[in-house]
């Protein structure tokens, strides 16, 4: 199966990072061929509607789920009209949570955060 | 005389930007105010003005053909503000994201978008005393109240009578859509590091935009004022102190207005207007 992380860096022994849309790169892994690939995050330098940005580069990924601490109303809605799975990682290390995906021991996101469109201030 | 259009800006909300324009707006007497701070318009609340009716603001956002589409996704690369997503063979369309730009409608090469009206807030207009009150309101969750200022703006009328344009708080687009029309910008300021920091943020931005303008400290206390300092050190003009004071804390949060019931504040914000007006009518000597 193929999988999406937000992740810190190009390395595996990077950490998951705890923005989804703001994330720099996204591992996407290929638990049966063990494969891994780095694509940039597009939507993290984007003025607006980063989630949304996001969530379309794991959507032409062809993955089947994505691992992330938190993911925002928009993407969420972009992801799920694409029927990909949104896990909770329980944890920064990308291979904890890759190997709990496989043991089945993570749980699907339920929170979906109202993104933060309030540009007051800024 | 054409009338003179001032602008009062804050780098956050809370320094008394409102109580400011609005006494400046009162102490004029026969004056137009508009509020530009569309997320949270209050100057309505000390005015409480008398209804003269509303008006709907629409931005133009698009409209899918999904027959027409044949999935070249050109729309979702051109929109930099990622209002769109190809997913499934579908094109999503996120209303609220999106900036109304037109960009998308214009560039489809199918033809496969047209435009639809959605309205994001409202003006409403009404009178208290000698003044007209524009307010502005952005509804909730909606992508940019610009087009919204843009319509205010249009409320300005053809008339000696000065206007007092209260802003959004910040330096985001659209402080600077609000000033554009401006001759002059007043810029409150609080006595704190934190102000200064404020301050510094607008000032940059009211000089970018050329503007004329001036600090008005509020919240002086007797002691050491970091803003005062500030405008010192850059050579911004100093328009008046407003105390810090409980009687105005009282009024204000009672929402009255200070000029329309005391004396002194008649005095001070009568001042304040003669050091703006002369401030405006010697710049448009200086820079005709
Ligand atoms: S540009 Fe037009 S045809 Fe291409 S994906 Fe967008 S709507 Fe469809
Ligand atoms: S109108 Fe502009 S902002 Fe709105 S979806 Fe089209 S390209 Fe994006």
């Amino acid at each position: 199966m193929r999988i999406a992380l937000p992740v810190e860096d190009k390395s595996m022994e990077s950490t998951i990072c705890q923005s989804f849309g703001r994330a720099p790169y996204f591992l996407i892994y290929d638990t049966e061929s063990q494969e891994s690939v780095f694509l940039d995050n597009q939507g993290a330098v984007s003025q607006g509607g980063a989630g949304i940005k996001a969530a379309q580069t794991i959507v032409d990924s062809k993955v089947k789920a994505l691992l992330t601490p938190r993911c925002g109303e928009q993407a969420a809605s972009v992801l799920s009209a694409a029927n990909i799975k949104i896990y909770r990682t329980t944890n920064d290390s990308i291979r904890d949570n890759i190997e709990a995906l496989t043991n089945g021991t993570l749980v699907l996101l339920d929170e979906i955060h109202a993104g933060f469109h309030n540009h007051r201030g800024r | 005389m054409i009338n003179v259009r001032i602008a009062v800006l804050s780098g956050k909300g809370g320094t008394g930007k409102t109580i400011v324009s609005v006494n400046m707006a009162a102490v004029a007497e026969e004056s137009t105010y508009i509020d530009c701070d569309v997320e949270e318009p209050n100057g309505h609340l000390f005015f409480k003005p008398r209804d003269l009716g509303t008006e709907e603001v629409f931005v133009r956002i698009p409209l899918l053909d999904d027959q027409l589409c044949d999935g070249c996704r050109r729309c979702v690369d051109f929109c930099r503000f990622n209002a769109l997503a190809y997913v499934n063979n579908r094109l999503i369309v996120f209303d609220d994201v999106c900036h109304s730009c037109g960009g998308c409608v214009m560039f489809c090469p199918q033809q496969a978008l047209s435009e639809k009206s959605k309205v994001i807030g409202e003006i409403r207009k009404g009178v208290s005393g000698g003044v007209s009150v524009i307010t502005g309101r952005l509804n909730t969750g909606e992508a940019s109240g610009v087009p919204i200022i843009k319509r205010l703006l249009t409320y300005i009328p053809r008339s000696p009578k000065p206007v007092f344009i209260d802003c959004p708080p910040g330096s985001a687009c659209i402080v600077m859509e609000s000033i554009k029309d401006a001759d002059y910008c007043i810029l409150v300021a609080e006595p704190t590091t934190f102000g200064v920091h404020n301050l510094n943020m607008v000032c940059e931005l009211v000089k970018l935009f050329g503007k004329p303008h001036g600090v008005l400290l509020n919240k002086c206390l007797d002691a050491y004022n970091p803003a005062e300092d500030y405008c010192v050190r850059n050579e911004i003009k100093i328009l008046g102190r407003i105390p810090f004071d409980k009687a105005l804390g009282r009024l204000n949060s009672y929402a009255r207005i200070p000029v329309r019931e005391s004396e002194k504040y008649r005095e001070l914000f009568k001042a304040l207007l003669h050091t703006v007006t002369k401030e405006v009518r010697d710049e448009t000597v200086v820079n005709p």
